[in-house]
């Protein structure tokens, strides 16, 4: 008996790994989109640095 | 023979996409994301697009996380129950195991995500949701007390208060206002499903107050909390997330969840047999309906800024 190259196995798992990746993705871009309003909105401050620090 | 041990690992141990997906009970999420969003909009402070996006996004998250974890510690009553049967974990797709470690990692991200795009204060409500959903309701009430529905339903009842808190920073009697609706919505809803899924309860040893005090007293407990449910439905049409659209639709659906209730509370169990639980049914899916029309009702007051100034 042979194993076959491409089990059903292998189809869930790469229907499982495409989703994850694309879910990370997402997830990426949201934190940059969330990032970029909140620094652009008018209320955000820049942390002070105190001189001789 | 290794091909053999192989296809049978296969089967076992690997889950598609979609049933860890199953596993966050996603029908659930949809009501969090409808009612988390009304209270979002319904608040009188304007909200990015974005942040409210992505806030609503990790409450989402947040309630899948307690699905997840709901799961796991209830696989052993799902496998009993028709109603749940096919769940990942009772279907032997997703293991306990897997569940457990969803749950607690999507409810820490959300948690720490949702402290991030909004603030902590609805972080932190989001997170005592988990909390009671899990160890108060699942973990402790839900196996021990009939008034179990009751006190676990403030843990659905808590989205809207959350969208506000998004939006405001702080929590006022209109977050309570839709809180409550929900609360006081969720026994009448479950005790008549308990009515029409006669054995589920008794099978899994849940003690439904159909199995600890019988479903005469249940009827009774129906029209008891509907009658408190209308009061306060319709007493929120004068506060200022109602109006005149909110009053129209909360007299209608109140006439006639209040109808339904009667029926039920007249009805003996001979009648409903003899016809497969028709006005139990009825009943339950106009209840979907009340709950949805009402935050609908809601959001259009919010939307309509025509309506407010009428009623103003």
């Amino acid at each position: 008996m042979t194993i076959r190259a491409e089990h059903e196995i292998h189809q869930r798992r790469k229907g499982r790994n495409i989703g994850v990746g694309l879910m990370l993705g997402a997830f990426v871009v949201l934190v940059l989109a969330l990032t970029f309003v909140k620094i652009t909105s008018g209320d955000f401050e820049m942390p002070r640095i105190e001189e001789g620090q | 023979m290794t091909d053999v041990s192989y296809q049978h690992q296969a089967q076992e141990g690997e889950a598609s996409l979609g049933d860890y997906f199953a596993l966050m009970k996603p029908r659930v999420m949809q009501l969090v994301v409808f009612t988390a969003l009304v209270g979002l909009l319904a608040a009188p402070v304007a909200v990015h697009p974005v942040i409210a996006f992505a806030s609503i996004l990790f409450v989402a998250i947040g309630a899948g996380a307690s699905g997840a974890l709901n799961m796991w510690w209830d696989a052993d009553i799902d496998g009993v129950m028709k109603r749940t049967v096919k769940r990942p974990i009772p279907a032997g797709k997703v293991t306990p195991d897997e569940a457990k470690v969803l749950g607690f990692a999507l409810a820490g991200l959300s948690v720490m995500m949702l402290a991030l795009s909004a603030n902590l204060l609805a972080a932190g409500l989001l997170a005592f949701t988990i909390f009671f959903y899990i160890a108060i309701y699942s973990m402790w009430l839900k196996r021990l007390t009939p008034q179990n529905i009751v006190i676990g339903g403030a843990a659905g009842a808590f989205p809207p208060v959350i969208g506000w808190v998004i939006a405001t920073g702080t929590m006022s009697v209109e977050a309570w206002l839709m809180f409550a609706l929900i609360f006081m919505w969720t026994p009448p809803h479950f005790w008549a499903l308990a009515l029409f899924m006669r054995s589920d309860y008794d099978d899994a040893g849940v003690p439904m107050l159909t199995v600890t005090h019988g479903r005469k007293s249940t009827r009774v407990h129906i029209l008891v909390y509907t009658v408190l449910l209308v009061a306060l439905a319709v007493g929120t049409a004068f506060t200022s997330i109602g109006g005149p659209v909110y009053l129209l639709a909360a007299l209608v659906l109140n006439a006639l969840f209040l109808k339904g209730a009667y029926h039920i509370w007249k009805r003996d169990e001979a009648q409903s047999e003899a016809d497969d639980y028709k006005v139990e049914k009825s009943f339950f899916r106009l209840s979907l309906w009340y709950l949805f029309l009402h935050f609908g009702a809601i959001l259009a007051e919010a939307l309509l800024p025509a309506a407010w100034g009428i009623w103003a």
